[in-house]
């Protein structure tokens, strides 16, 4: 197995432990993660992610285990190994499209995916100049996703990615996630309760509050 | 892509806030290197002007006054000394050399000195073409004066009367220039050198004009027109002659004790020694100094607290960012040196544009005044101090960034990145 996650718990502070589902997922694999609103899904994938250090239970990616690196290791790692899709596009409002992208590249020490060419897969050619300012949200939420795919990561997760966008956009999306992580053979996770999604990907666990 | 193209894209992207904190050290930072400047320059230039001479002799009155008169020729003379007194000191054993001076005239403000041949060789000059003055109204000109008023030697002028521009000329004789000395940034570069004898007789043309002319004055400037003038010790004259200022040195250290009382009480001169006139003129001038370095420094503080508070209001709007740096791989550290970065390159910028600055305002203030003292400064000439300030600025930058950049260093993404 390319990804699994063992059983995984989770206490925030004064609240009752959350307990998580055990995902397993083979290279090019995709699965929904869903649940209602409160009931930790941005936690496991916090977890997921190497964000949060679990109670209980283990994340191994490509034979690491996440609980036994720490501080810079795991965030090395993680810009290496790991892609991530926010809810909200969060560029960076002082660079441009490209520049971007380039910092993926910077901090993770690795010579990913070539920008121009992401880029014009991603329908971005032109935007690579502009600001990022610019952008409507659904071009920023692709050039987030571009980020996100610059290292070619072995896990990409994906928080929400389209609940701020209207139909057209949420299918680009959810098709451009799918197809680039088939195409670099990365497991692919999306969070979300967003039933467009479902359409799309059959396999899913779902998290509930116990 | 690096740290520092990316400090400098967020820098760049506040280019206001970013613009108004640069500026305001650099001001800070100006004044200081103004300062720094003249001290140097100025302090450097008051010795090398008053080096040899151990004590200045002229009419009573204040003692600076004599000393910025005599010795730097910035202030007006306190009046003149009979010349029979004079050379009565010269016999006196605790006195080597004087070098007798006789000031009041001028040419388009350059000031016109009658002396002695001793006085060029005090300050070691060179002529750079023509020779010393040997005969009545043969003038030498200073390398200042050369260049602003464009005379050669050969070349003749009018002198006004008084030491300031705008006075009436003296048009009986004209100044015959007959040398030009080399610039050696010292005070001749701003004078013209004569005989003492060249003065008297201006005067005497002056003096004749209005109503007490007598033929033995006529007679007498005739004659004298032809011989040689002294070239060392004093002009000889049968008439009692006046003079403005005596430059003495001393020929042992006792005289340092001595002379100054002799003279004080024992005749109708004073006498003032450079160095301790000057160091209690620095004393009076230290009160300003300290008010603007203190300026300086408040203003310095200012910027650096408003380094500190744009670092910090940038943080609160980037901590978005700083998370997803942290989620593509960036370390903690990474963002620590991130913000330190941005601190350090301002101060940077603030410390070079603020060195540049105080050149040119000293530049400005020099071409604002050129023949003041001030004005043989110069501007672009830079210090191993300026280093310090350097140095300084980016003590404030690293100071500013503390705050900031520990607390990017804390900031927790996974908190930050869910909160949306």
């Amino acid at each position: 197995m390319l990804f699994e996650s063992r059983n995984l718990e989770y206490n925030h502070p004064g609240q009752k432990t959350l307990v998580f589902p055990d995902i397993s997922l083979a290279s090019g694999e995709s699965l929904l993660v869903l649940g209602k609103s409160g009931s930790g899904k941005t936690t496991l994938l916090n977890l997921l992610a190497g964000l949060l250090k679990p109670k209980a239970g283990e994340v191994v990616l490509a034979n690491k285990d996440f609980s036994q690196m720490k501080g810079q290791e795991m965030d090395l790692f993680r810009g290496k190994e790991i892609g991530i899709v926010f809810q909200k596009p969060h560029l960076l409002a002082a660079l441009n499209v490209k520049e971007n992208l380039q910092m993926a590249h910077f901090f993770s020490k690795k010579k990913g995916q070539d920008i121009g060419q992401l880029l014009a897969e991603l329908g971005l050619s032109e935007k690579a100049k502009s600001s990022v300012l610019t952008l409507s949200e659904g071009e920023a939420q692709r050039v987030s996703i571009a980020r996100a795919l610059a290292n070619s990561p072995k896990l990409i997760l994906a928080d929400e990615p389209t609940s701020s966008l209207d139909d057209e956009n949420t299918e680009k999306v959810i098709q451009l996630l799918k197809t680039q992580a088939a195409k670099i053979g990365a497991a692919l996770i999306i969070v979300t309760h967003d039933q467009r999604v479902k359409a799309h990907i059959p396999n899913f666990v779902e998290v509930n509050p116990s | 892509m690096n740290l520092f193209k990316l400090s400098w894209k967020y820098l760049t992207f506040r280019p206001l806030s970013t613009g108004l904190n640069v500026f305001l050290l650099a001001l800070g930072l100006a004044i200081i290197t103004v300062l720094l400047l003249i001290q140097d320059q100025f302090e450097k230039k008051m010795s090398q002007d008053a080096a040899g001479i151990d004590l200045v002799v002229g009419a009573k009155g204040s003692p600076l006054q004599l000393i910025l008169a005599g010795v730097y020729h910035i202030d007006f003379p306190t009046g003149n000394i009979p010349m029979d007194e004079a050379q009565k000191l010269s016999r006196n054993r605790l006195v080597k050399n004087i070098i007798p001076m006789a000031l009041g005239d001028n040419y388009q403000g350059f000031r016109i000195v009658g002396t002695n041949h001793d006085y060029p060789a005090l300050y070691e000059a060179e002529l750079q073409s023509g020779a010393l003055w040997i005969k009545p109204f043969e003038v030498v000109l200073g390398a200042e004066v050369a260049v602003k008023s464009g005379y050669k030697v050969g070349d003749e002028f009018l002198g006004s009367h008084g030491i300031s521009v705008g006075s009436h000329e003296h048009d009986a004789n004209k100044f015959k220039v007959v040398g030009v000395l080399d610039r050696k940034g010292n005070v001749l570069d701003r004078l013209i050198l004569t005989s003492v004898e060249s003065i008297w007789y201006t005067h005497d043309e002056g003096e004749t004009e209005p109503a007490d002319s007598t033929a033995n004055h006529e007679e007498h400037h005739m004659v004298n027109l032809q011989d040689s003038v002294a070239v060392i010790g004093f002009p000889k004259t049968i008439e009692s002659r006046d003079l403005t200022t005596l430059l003495v040195q001393y020929r042992n250290p006792m005289a340092a004790i001595q002379l100054p009382r002799l003279i004080n009480s024992g005749t109708s001169m004073q006498a003032a020694s450079p160095s301790f006139e000057m160091s209690r003129l620095f004393e009076l001038l230290g009160v300003g100094i300290t008010l603007l370095q203190g300026l300086a420094v408040v203003i310095i503080g200012i910027s650096g607290l408003g380094i500190f508070i744009a670092l910090y209001n940038s943080l609160k709007e980037r901590k978005y960012d700083l998370a997803i740096l942290r989620a593509i791989g960036a370390s903690r550290g990474q963002l620590l040196l991130l913000i330190f970065l941005e601190g350090i390159m301002l101060t940077f910028m603030g410390a070079v544009l603020g060195i540049l600055l105080g050149h040119t305002f000293l530049s400005v203030i020099i071409s604002q005044n050129e023949q003041g003292v001030v004005g043989s400064l110069q501007p672009w000439i830079f210090l191993k101090q300026e280093l310090w300030i350097v140095v300084y600025a980016l003590t404030v930058g690293v100071l500013a960034s503390i705050i900031p950049a520990v607390a990017a260093y804390q900031t927790s993404i996974a908190k930050q990145l869910t909160k949306a």
